[in-house]
């Protein structure tokens, strides 16, 4: 038997993947905590006393994990912060129902306030009628960017303008694979911060979880008994981010310490990129698109992206000029207001409506009266 | 003289269940010795899952190269089974071994 490193006592249960270290499971829920702690105090996400904060939660491990965390912590700490759990209802019949459940139970059990903001409200369309539209290939782009504005419009109806999401280590090592693999520095950058606040959105969004491996989140949540739900998205391609992610398992495999170092290579590189002025500050905080799984960890997120064929043109116009702006372009976004909805935007028509505008030209008007079980 | 088999209980959770026909427990009497006479160990029990339970097709969602895939956190007595010899571990009777997988949505 392997005794905890910590406390000498314990039956070590833990083998934490950062550093081998060998620990038992009172002493793993402890540090778990205290390194979430850190992480918050290091990066001062919460500078404002009083403040609310949203919680973007979907019910799966990850958002729960970090509600039940900061719950903890902020009781232990007294950051003196009140926290929201916002949900996003992208209408997906048989996943996001069942999910959403899930988020009503966890509001009971931290005491916290839930708001849900729909797709179907907010934009005339749920994810099930968007693939009865434009198929599964490429819907990811469209749930990927309403479900960025939702996050902001919900939080915004909360009079919030921070909101927590709970990517965790491996998401974001993903991610920085993906971003590397495509040669897309800007995104690469974004994706490796811990904070970031975008000229098109007034809403700061910080991943609390960022060092916090998959692997402790699955523990924490399993020796906490927290009340998690874990389905994939029925319409989930596993495409690029699958195989990028099966890697990144392969690697921690043999080496566990993979899945941080490229978290943190992705944060040097971008210090680098910035130091040698190849990339200006204005860009890498312009378009901040990133990827579709915000609540959902991402796993479900925008792999279309890579794939050009399955996007409307006009989506593709956006992300280009996103990816690469053109010289006579001005360098700085300003914030203006969408001509259509007349919410914040960088551009003239809002994204949300340009994909909404899509939909609509060609809906034919009897689907309009198409009732679904 | 050892019993033939041994009694363990398998769990399913993080969304393996529903490779089993949502069943997150299972009480099985696993044969104590595989096909070629070795102690039944954890790659063994995978296997025999497989063939014996799992109701899903895809067995490589949980199957890959002879033990679990990769991203699937096995716990034997509720301890990371790395520190028992992971797929090597050879089981003992009234063993709780859950698979969970972090591979789902979060």
């Amino acid at each position: 038997m392997h005794r905890c490193a910590i406390c000498q006592t314990n039956r070590a249960q833990v083998i934490r993947p950062k550093n081998g270290q060998k620990i038992c499971k009172g002493c793993f829920l402890e540090v778990f905590e205290l390194e979430v702690h850190t992480t918050i105090v290091e990066n001062n996400i919460f500078p404002n006393r009083g403040e609310r904060v949203a919680i973007g939660a979907s019910g799966g491990k990850d958002s729960t994990v970090l509600a039940a965390t900061l719950k903890a912590l902020n009781e232990r700490y007294d950051y003196g912060v009140e926290f929201v759990l916002l949900s996003i209802d992208e209408g997906i019949h048989g996943y996001r129902d069942d999910s959403l459940e899930t988020v009503k139970r966890n509001a009971v059990q931290y005491g916290m306030d839930l708001c849900i903001v729909g797709y179907d409200s907010l934009y005339g369309w749920t994810m099930d009628k968007v693939v009865e539209k434009v198929g599964r290939k490429g819907n990811c782009t469209y749930c990927g960017v309403f479900r960025r504005q939702a996050l902001d419009r919900g939080a915004k109806r909360l009079d919030i303008s921070h909101i927590l999401t709970g990517h965790n280590a491996d998401d974001i090592a993903e991610t920085v694979l993906m971003n590397f693999l495509r040669g897309d520095l800007p995104r690469l950058g974004r994706c490796a911060e811990i904070m970031t606040a975008s000229p098109t959105s007034p809403m700061r969004r910080s991943k609390p979880l960022k060092y916090a491996y998959e692997k402790e989140i699955v523990l924490y949540a399993h020796y906490r008994e927290l009340d998690y739900f874990s389905t994939e998205c029925v319409y989930s391609p596993e495409a690029f981010r699958g195989n990028a992610r099966s890697l990144l398992k392969e690697l921690e495999k043999i080496r566990p310490s993979s899945v941080l170092d490229i978290v943190r290579s992705g944060e040097q590189l971008v210090h680098d990129t910035i130091a040698t002025g190849k990339l200006d500050y204005e860009e890498r905080n312009g378009q901040d698109e990133k990827r579709g799984g915000l609540v959902n960890g991402g796993r479900n997120a925008a792999p279309d992206q890579t794939n050009p064929e399955s996007l409307p043109e006009t989506v593709h116009e956006i992300e280009n000029k996103a990816a690469h702006p053109s010289n006579d372009e001005p360098r700085v976004q300003t914030i203006g207001v969408c001509g259509k909805c007349g919410y914040m935007s960088s551009q003239p028509i809002c994204k949300a409506c340009v994909l909404v505008d899509s939909l609509n030209k060609t809906r034919a008007p009897v689907e309009v009266a198409l009732v679904r079980d | 003289m050892s019993a033939d088999t041994i009694p363990i209980t398998v769990e399913l959770a993080g969304g393996l269940e529903l490779l089993f026909d949502n069943e997150k427990k299972l009480n099985i009497d696993l044969p104590a010795k595989t096909g070629t006479g070795d102690a039944a160990n954890i790659n063994y029990l995978v296997d025999y899952l497989c063939v014996h339970h799992m109701k899903d097709t895809r067995r490589e969602m949980f199957e890959i190269n002879g033990t679990v895939r990769a991203g699937i956190l096995v716990l034997i007595n509720d301890a990371d089974w790395e520190l028992e010899g992971e797929g090597e571990y050879e089981l003992q009777p009234k063993d709780t071994i859950l698979f969970v997988s972090t591979l789902h949505g979060g």
